[in-house]
């Protein structure tokens, strides 16, 4: 059988190209084989994370909840009460911000969600994808795809770059969020294993160096508007990938790049609720009595 | 159950209850995993938390995912939210103490005490080791090591020789491949635990039949 296991973006095009495959085929085929699991198996797991995803992003945004950190809580409402004729965004990039509101707000108030790859960064894909399938003529066997797709830039960041906060700091959650989302509406939208990887690559260098300073420890400030910007992020990064910009550092240059910037990070910038906003007397003072 | 190799769901996944799948996801997987080693069900939990989880468990929703595990409820399951009132009805007495002094091996660590009315006890201690992963460290007095992400066998018995034989003969008749297995003792000839990890399901007449040997003084299993 085929060696589907790739082990960076380079294998992986070099995959997709020998077989004529997308992204997301070729991390299928890696699954079955790995998993010794049937293609049927993997899609109902799929479709289990896309019924999650889909109850977190749209709860939120219906009525307002409360989290538990005090912190948050109603954003994606207030962002659906948004007249139209003051959204500037257009009707996809304003649903999918709403959406990534709308699951960190799930998130932060003990409501089931879909790390992706992180709890902190679980808005950001979701949201991309699933504005994506509802103002599109996109097929659910599309969307199933493209989150797949998104999982396996995840999978190449896990494995030789960091998807922790406390290692790399928000540029490698919120960020590597971004790039899979990027290269999952790419290749949604048609565009070519390359072109995923462009937007990939796009998306993290965007938010290269962004710190991770939650306020209080807690998975709320500015965790939650942090994955609005992956999200909006994603669809930049999408838009110019399908329109043939190309990125001159490859992703994985780019993944190794996230890492080495991470480790240069100062720890109190790292998850560690000591700098940044975190450090941030105004918002300090916001949650007076949130702890006993 | 563990696999050798970052799946496709390890990135898409967990499916969880937030905040945090350290603090919130992996602090349910541990109470979960000592209501599984509990002997019948438990009337008071006493958690005492350290580290991190002792600093910012109000926040994270720990105290919650800790009542939730030792409810039984996994780490996706959303009455974890209201746990304190789920725990309640169930007639469970809860105590969340933080300990901010005592130094610990790891910032995320636990010690969860399970009661009964008839006498049992149980303490566990459990480190949330990050995404959601979990190591228990200590069961009663003794030091132990052991994540659940595979097939556990948890064998109680005295450190007599034999003991050891007479569990794996036993495995070996009904086909179970031991991926790991350990020894765990208080002192020499005093209690111990004997842990094996499979990647096989660990089939019920196991544990009667573990139970008959005259050494041995409890057998738990822990399946995911």
């Amino acid at each position: 059988m085929t060696d589907f296991n790739f082990r960076n973006t380079a294998e992986l095009l070099s995959l997709c190209k020998e077989h004529n495959m997308k992204i997301s085929e070729v991390m299928l085929s890696r699954e079955i084989l790995l998993g010794g699991v049937t293609r049927a198996a993997i899609m109902d797991q799929i479709d289990e994370c896309l019924r999650v995803m889909d109850g977190s992003t749209n709860r939120a945004s219906e009525a307002p909840i409360r989290s538990m950190g005090g912190l948050i809580g109603g954003e994606a409402h207030m962002l659906h009460e948004l007249p139209r004729s003051q959204t500037i965004c257009g009707s996809t990039m304003h649903k999918a911000i709403m959406f990534s509101l709308a699951v960190a707000e799930t998130n932060a108030s003990m409501g089931v969600i879909v790390a992706a790859p992180t709890a902190g960064s679980a808005g950001v894909v979701p949201a991309c994808i699933l504005a994506l399938h509802e103002d599109y003529d996109i097929s659910v066997d599309v969307l199933r795809l493209g989150l797949i797709n998104a999982g396996a830039i995840g999978y190449i960041v896990t494995r030789n770059g960091s998807v922790a906060g406390a290692e790399a700091g928000c540029q490698a959650e919120v960020g590597s969020a971004s790039a899979m989302a990027a290269s999952a509406l790419v290749e949604m939208l048609g565009g070519t294993p390359e072109q995923c990887c462009h937007a990939a690559s796009i998306a993290l260098s965007s938010l290269l160096g962004l710190v991770c300073d939650p306020v209080r420890g807690l998975v709320e400030v500015p965790c939650q508007t942090r994955n609005t910007i992956g999200a909006s992020g994603a669809f930049t990064a999408a838009e110019l990938a399908l329109a043939g910009i190309t990125s001159p550092v490859p992703l994985d240059e780019m993944i190794q790049i996230v890492s080495d910037v991470g480790h240069a990070l100062p720890i109190s910038l790292r998850e560690t609720g000591k700098g940044g906003c975190a450090a941030a007397p105004s918002v300090c003072a916001m949650c007076d009595g949130c702890r006993e | 159950m563990r696999k050798n190799y970052i799946s496709l769901f390890d990135v898409i996944g967990p499916v969880m209850v937030g905040p945090s799948s350290s603090h919130t996801s992996g602090a349910a997987t541990i109470a979960w995993m000592a209501r599984q080693i509990f002997p019948g069900v438990p009337t008071k939990v006493t958690f005492t938390l350290y580290g991190s989880f002792a600093d910012t468990y109000l926040g994270h929703g720990t105290d919650r995912a800790l009542i939730g595990g030792a409810l039984g409820y996994r780490s996706d399951d959303t009455r974890i939210r209201h746990a304190y009132e789920h725990a309640r009805e169930a007639g469970m007495e809860v105590v969340c103490i933080p300990d901010h002094e005592t130094e610990v091996n790891h910032p995320n660590t636990v010690d969860i005490l399970m009661e009964d009315d008839d006498g049992h006890s149980l303490l566990i201690r459990g480190e949330s080791i990050g995404g959601g992963r979990v190591r228990i460290v200590r069961m009663n007095n003794i030091d132990v090591e052991f994540t659940g992400e595979y097939s556990t066998l948890i064998v109680g018995h005295l450190d007599e020789t034999g003991t050891v034989a007479f569990i794996t003969s036993r495995l070996a008749n009904h086909q179970v491949n031991i991926a790991f297995m350990k020894l765990f003792r208080e002192d020499k000839g005093k209690k111990a635990f004997t842990v094996i990890e499979s990647d096989e399901f660990i089939p019920e007449e196991l544990s009667e039949e573990l139970l008959e040997y005259p050494s041995i003084t409890s057998v738990d299993v822990i399946e995911f």
